[in-house]
Order: C-alpha cells, then sequence, then structure tokens
C-alpha cells in the first residue's frame, strides 16, 4: 500500500496502490498515533500485573536469581575474573543492562505474528506496536536499575572497591542504544518471520549465545588479543562495558567503540523501519 | 466529480493458495530474478478467478478488475455469496492489506469496523478499553474525552464502567466496541457483518445509529452482511459481488432480487438429486418434491422424498434427517423418525416419505440438508443442497415484514393487567 497526498483537482486524501517505495516511511503518521502508544504502554504494564500477587517484584527476582547463578558458577567455580569488582555487582550490571535489550528484541521479534488477530482488523501504523513494547520494557528496566543502585549503595557503605563516576551521565545515551539495538534487531526478525518461521525459532536460544559473546559475565579484558576483535565487533560490547564502568569505574571504556554501536544502531534501525514497513502491508496474505 | 469519496481504479486482489511453505522462498527467489531483469512476474499472469473447489493453479484472484465509485453521503450495501470477495473489498478499503493491482483513491478519514471489540484487552476495564480501542481506531485522546459520555449513554455500561471487560456478559461487550466505533466520526465508515451479534434491539439501535451518521453527517457508509434485510433496511444502492468481479449495481431491492435469482434457489416444486455427485452407497436419496411451493408465510413444510436402494434391497432402521438452515448457515430446524419413535423399514423403492414440519419461520431464504442413515452406517449426506423460500408475510397482519427482526414469527399476545 502506498498513501500519497494527492496534488490534483481532484483532492483525495490518499491513494492506496499496491506497491510501496521502499523509502515510503510514513513516520508523520506514526506520530499522529502516539496516544495509541501511550495507550499500548500502559495497556501492557496493567495486563501484566493483574491478578499476580507479587506483581512487579517478579522484576527483582529474575535479575536476582541470575547473578546468584552467575556468582556460584562463573565466579566461584570456573572463577572467572571481575576486574576485581564484587562479584554481586559486576554480574548483576550486565544481568540488567543485557535483560533489556534481549527483552526488547524478543518481544518486538514476534510482532505481526502474535498480532495477525488485531492487524487482521484494523489499520494503524504498526510501528506502534513494537515502539510501545521497547518502552514498556523501559519500566522493567528502571525497576532492575533501581534495584541494582540499592545493592551499590549497600556495597558502597561496607566498603567495596569500586567508584561510579562522571560516564553516569551517559546512561541515557546506553539505554537508547540498548534500545534501539534491541528495537532493529526485533523488528527485522518480526519481518522475516511473517514468511520463514524458522527464525522464530532461532531467536531464543540465539539471544542466549549471544550474552556469551557479550562481556555479561566476563569482563573484556579476560579475552585473548586475537579473539578481541570479534567480541568488538559485536555492537552490544561497548554498551554493556560503559555501563558497567560508568558505575562500577572499572571495565573499557572508548568513545570509539561507542560511536561504533552507535552508527551500527543507525544503520540497523534504518534497515529494520524500511523492511518492517515493506512487510507491513502484505504480510496479512502469508501470516 | 468533487462529491465522490472513494474511488476504486482496477483493483485485483491476488491471493496465494495451499500452504505456505518450503517453496515460498524459491518462488520468492523466482520472482525476484525476473524483475530485476526488468519482465513480469510470470505468477502474477495466471488468470484464475476466484472458484471455490476448483483446483489448479498456486494462486487465486479474489478481486478482479474492481472499479467502484462511491458517492459522499451513500449507503452502498455490498452482498455476495461466501467467497465472493466482499471482505477482501473491505480489507482492501481498510488498509488491513494491499491491493495486488490497482489503485484505491479516498476523500477524508477512513475507519473500518471489520470485528467488533478489535484490541480490546480482557484485563482492562470499560473506560480503559475505549481510550485504547478508540485509539486503535484512530482517535486521539482528547477526541475520546469528549466523546466518552456519549460513548457510555449509548453502550448503557455506565455503571461497569470501572470493571475489567472480561466480567462484562457478551452483550455490553458488543454494545460498547460498537458504540466506540460509531462514534468516530470518521468520512468513511466501512461495516462488516458485526450486526450478526447482538440482540434485536441492539441490532436496530446500531443500524438506526449508521443512518444517522451518513444522513445527518453526510458520511459514506460501506456495508456488508449476510443479512438481506438489514442491507435493504439501511441501503439504498447496492453492489453484487460474484467470484471478485461486480456483476451488478443498482438499487439495493434489484440487486437483492437479482442475488437470491442467481442461489439456484428451487424454481419448481421437484428437485432429482441424480445429478449430485456423493460418495456411492448402498442407499440413498433420489427425489425430493415439495407439496406446497412456494410456502406460504406459517403453512407447513411439506417434503415427500423418494429413497432408492440398490436392487431394490430392504433396508431396516433407517435415520431420516432433515435440517434447515437460515441465510447464514445456521440450523434452525432438525427433524428426525428417531426423536419421535418411529422405526422406518424400506421395503421397496416404491416406498415415499412424505415429512410434514410445522413451520413459523420469518419469510426469506432457508436450506435444506438431506441426512440418511440405517444403522450406525452413514449412507446419504448432503449439506444445503438447495434453497427454499419461504414468502413474504407475518401472522400478526402487520403491514412490513422487514421490521420484524426475528427469525421465528411465533403467535404472542400482549395485554394490559
Amino acid at each position: 500500500m502506498r498513501k500519497t497526498v494527492d496534488k490534483s483537482p481532484e483532492n483525495w486524501t490518499m491513494i492506496i496502490k499496491p506497491k510501496r517505495h521502499l523509502l515510503d516511511v510514513n513516520l508523520k503518521e506514526l506520530w499522529k498515533y502516539r496516544d495509541l502508544i501511550a495507550l499500548f504502554v500502559k495497556r501492557d504494564f496493567v495486563a501484566t500485573y493483574k491478578q499476580t500477587i507479587l506483581g512487579p517484584l517478579w522484576f527483582l527476582i529474575q535479575p536476582l536469581l541470575s547473578t546468584m547463578m552467575y556468582v556460584l558458577v562463573f565466579g566461584n567455580i570456573a572463577k572467572i575474573s571481575t576486574d576485581g569488582l564484587p562479584q554481586v555487582l559486576f554480574y548483576m550490571s550486565g544481568v540488567v543492562g543485557w535483560t533489556y535489550f534481549s527483552t526488547a528484541l524478543r518481544s518486538t521479534s514476534s510482532t505481526f505474528t502474535a498480532n495477525a488477530g488485531i492487524f487482521g482488523k484494523v489499520y494503524f501504523p504498526r510501528l506502534a506496536l513494537p515502539i510501545s513494547t521497547v518502552i514498556s520494557g523501559l519500566v522493567q528496566f528502571f525497576i532492575q536499575f533501581t534495584f541494582l543502585l540499592c545493592f551499590m549503595a549497600y556495597y558502597g557503605i561496607i566498603g567495596a572497591d569500586f567508584t561510579p563516576n562522571m560516564y553516569v551521565l551517559l546512561i541515557p545515551v546506553l539505554i537508547l542504544l540498548m534500545a534501539g539495538l534491541g528495537l532493529g534487531f526485533g523488528i527485522l526478525i518480526s519481518a522475516m518471520t511473517t514468511k520463514y518461521r524458522d527464525l522464530s525459532n532461532l531467536v531464543g536460544f540465539g539471544v542466549q549465545l549471544w550474552m556469551y559473546a557479550t562481556p555479561v559475565i566476563y569482563p573484556i579484558s579476560t579475552i585473548p588479543e586475537e579473539y578481541k576483535i570479534y567480541v568488538q565487533a559485536n555492537p552490544l560490547t561497548p554498551v554493556i562495558e560503559s555501563f558497567r564502568f560508568a558505575l562500577l569505574g572499572k571495565g573499557n571504556f572508548e568513545p570509539m567503540a561507542l560511536l561504533y554501536s552507535f552508527g551500527f544502531m543507525v544503520v540497523l534501525l534504518t534497515a529494520g523501519v524500511l523492511v518492517f514497513n515493506k512487510v507491513e502491508q502484505s504480510f496479512m496474505d502469508t501470516v | 466529480m468533487s462529491d465522490i469519496a472513494i474511488k476504486l481504479e482496477n483493483i485485483s486482489k491476488r491471493y496465494r493458495l495451499g500452504l505456505v511453505g518450503s517453496n515460498t522462498l524459491k518462488g520468492d527467489m523466482q520472482a525476484w530474478w525476473y524483475r530485476i531483469r526488468g519482465k513480469e512476474d510470470p505468477l502474477l499472469k495466471i488468470g484464475q478467478e476466484n472458484t471455490l473447489g476448483k483446483a489448479g493453479g498456486d494462486y487465486v484472484w479474489a478481486l478482479k478488475d474492481i472499479n467502484l465509485e462511491v458517492k459522499q453521503g451513500e449507503i452502498l450495501g455490498i452482498i455476495g455469496k461466501n467467497g465472493a470477495g466482499k471482505s477482501t473489498l473491505l480489507k482492501l478499503l481498510s488498509q488491513v492489506t494491499g491491493p495486488t493491482t490497482g489503485a484505491i483513491k479516498v476523500k477524508g478519514r477512513i475507519a473500518s469496523l471489520l470485528e467488533v471489540g478489535t484490541g480490546f484487552h480482557p484485563e482492562l476495564t470499560g473506560k480503559e478499553n475505549i481510550f485504547l480501542n478508540g485509539a486503535i481506531l484512530g482517535m486521539t485522546k482528547n477526541d475520546i474525552k469528549l466523546k466518552l459520555d456519549e460513548i457510555v449513554e449509548f453502550a448503557g455500561v455506565a455503571k461497569y464502567l470501572d470493571t475489567p471487560v472480561k466480567r462484562y456478559s457478551s452483550g455490553m461487550y458488543v454494545r460498547l466496541a460498537f458504540a466506540v466505533a460509531a462514534h468516530l466520526e470518521p468520512d468513511i465508515l466501512v461495516v462488516d457483518e458485526v450486526l450478526a451479534v447482538g440482540d434485536a434491539e441492539f441490532q436496530k439501535k446500531a443500524i438506526g445509529k449508521m443512518q444517522d451518521v451518513s444522513k445527518g453527517g453526510g458520511r459514506t457508509v460501506l456495508f456488508v452482511s449476510h443479512n438481506l434485510n438489514s442491507v435493504s433496511l439501511l441501503c439504498s444502492k447496492a453492489i453484487l459481488l460474484e467470484n471478485g468481479r461486480i456483476v451488478y449495481r443498482n438499487k439495493t431491492d434489484n440487486v437483492i432480487d437479482r442475488y437470491i435469482a442467481n442461489k439456484n434457489i428451487l424454481k419448481g416444486q421437484e428437485i432429482n438429486f441424480n445429478n449430485v455427485k456423493r460418495k456411492k452407497s448402498e442407499i440413498f436419496f433420489n427425489k425430493l418434491k415439495f407439496i406446497n411451493y412456494p410456502i406460504k408465510f406459517g403453512e407447513n413444510i411439506e417434503l415427500e422424498l423418494k429413497i432408492v436402494s440398490i436392487d431394490n434391497n430392504k433396508f431396516n432402521d433407517l435415520d431420516i434427517g432433515i435440517g434447515i438452515q437460515d441465510s447464514k448457515q445456521k440450523r434452525i430446524i432438525h427433524v428426525s423418525n428417531k426423536f419421535i419413535n418411529k422405526e422406518i423399514t424400506h421395503k421397496s423403492n416404491n416406498q415415499r416419505y412424505l415429512i410434514k414440519i410445522s413451520n413459523n419461520l420469518a419469510p426469506g431464504l432457508y436450506s435444506l440438508t438431506l441426512f440418511l442413515k440405517t444403522g450406525d452406517i452413514i449412507q446419504d449426506w448432503m449439506q444445503d443442497i438447495l434453497q427454499f423460500e419461504i414468502a413474504d408475510g407475518n401472522p400478526y397482519n402487520f403491514m412490513n415484514t422487514k421490521l420484524i427482526t426475528g427469525i421465528i414469527f411465533p403467535k404472542f399476545e400482549i395485554n394490559q393487567i
């Protein structure tokens, strides 16, 4: 479907044509539907906690258990270095950052298949859904982030060796990077799963494997020099490393690497939006 | 030509038949290869029409070369058999899916109501859902706030606004959903079969609302329904779709007449089943005769059935079942000799069976299903094998039968006591 504003004397407000140009992305329309995005976010939040006893507490249990597990397996059994940081803080900072990215990716990657019902009945800019999903994820992130701050306060009081620094001011940028990368990969995958469902099987364990290619459970300093290039090619590496550096003061902070992640995100998001936009018009016939 | 609200130019829509599976990658590559060489996609040339049941070809044209102009303020009915392309047309208009060829030109905002309650979330309260549903349909928060009281009043759910909709009765649910959509105030409203749900009172209210919308507001309404009654009540003009093409466009009553005429309705009194293809069995229906046809309102439906067995064999324990469905294929009546404890033995092929069914069905078209069992073996089963008509009329001496929306017209009394 291509929608264009017609300038002919007949004054059509909208023309729907079969093949939409690849670059014909209607972001203005998306902006018109911002109320809808807000309402989707609200819906996600309300609907997740209705009829649960613990409510948002579930958000805390997940990083806590993961952290404990990592402390046990990677810290105490495998004895992987944490750059001298308290193990709990080291793992938890990685887990919190990684969780937001992976949740954003996973939940947006099923946009088309999970919402086929509503998409088949009514039109609204389809991008509204994945965007609202990524924003809903922020709520979870902030709760977990606060949880992490509490642990930092505790370790600060008992005098552990870590130093939050000026770079915490960069954290909003890091969040944007996680959100953008998650959304970009997510919508790209969701656009492709409409035809080839195989991908949705890959997403689940693919994300899990990806975590091990990202310095979540190990600092980048432990990577042998010859493999470093591969870990650094991962656009998530600078994000997680910088996140940890800003909060705890140890790790690798390279502005250029961060810039690389940013560039990667811009390219990925553009590609994702274009492909998503292209699939949006016809996916109802294949899904 | 400034008063045209919608214009469709050569609209066609192609669907893929069968499974979308491992072959699709190959098909995609092929299409892509043709495209980069500047040739037309060869698959597009398969000029098949949408004839249900006929196999052959991987693609089917659900709509073919549709040209249509709808004037502003017009309520246009769209009728046709299942699979004629009605819903596809509405899907294109509401931008759920894109056309394969052609262009749709629209003046003004278009809103579609392909199903009531789309996007309702069961855990959210009535009020939250009004906002969510409104936003999905394209309203802003402020639009909805202004309309909130009207919506709530129309739906009649004021008391339950803060209750999650999962606790609503299905009637309340439908009323609320329709109310939101009806208060959208789009320039063009596209409605598909939504009136099938809800009680008669609600249907009347909804039709009234749609009439207001078009007459008062000068808005255009496109209305699809299997319920010919509501189409004729609501629409002044209609189009008839057949196999993805517009075959007729005229005043609604003329179009409905033509539609009915096309539907293989029993013309004479008799029908012979010799040519009906079905699985071979030892005993089967051969002929059916309506004793009185057309059937007047309130008159018994009397059928004479001829059942034939191979080699004139004798059969014990027959179960002769007859089903009557309304125009929406919903079974209204089911009779069988089993229900009244009547043992039937088929003695010879000269044997005929007379079935009398008392009838207070509303005037209109019905279809007949015939079913034959001997013991536990299903011998013959013909679904919707023919359509018959019950002539206009009602037992109340009321002048306009169309205003009575029930499917059964029972005797009743209303007295002051």
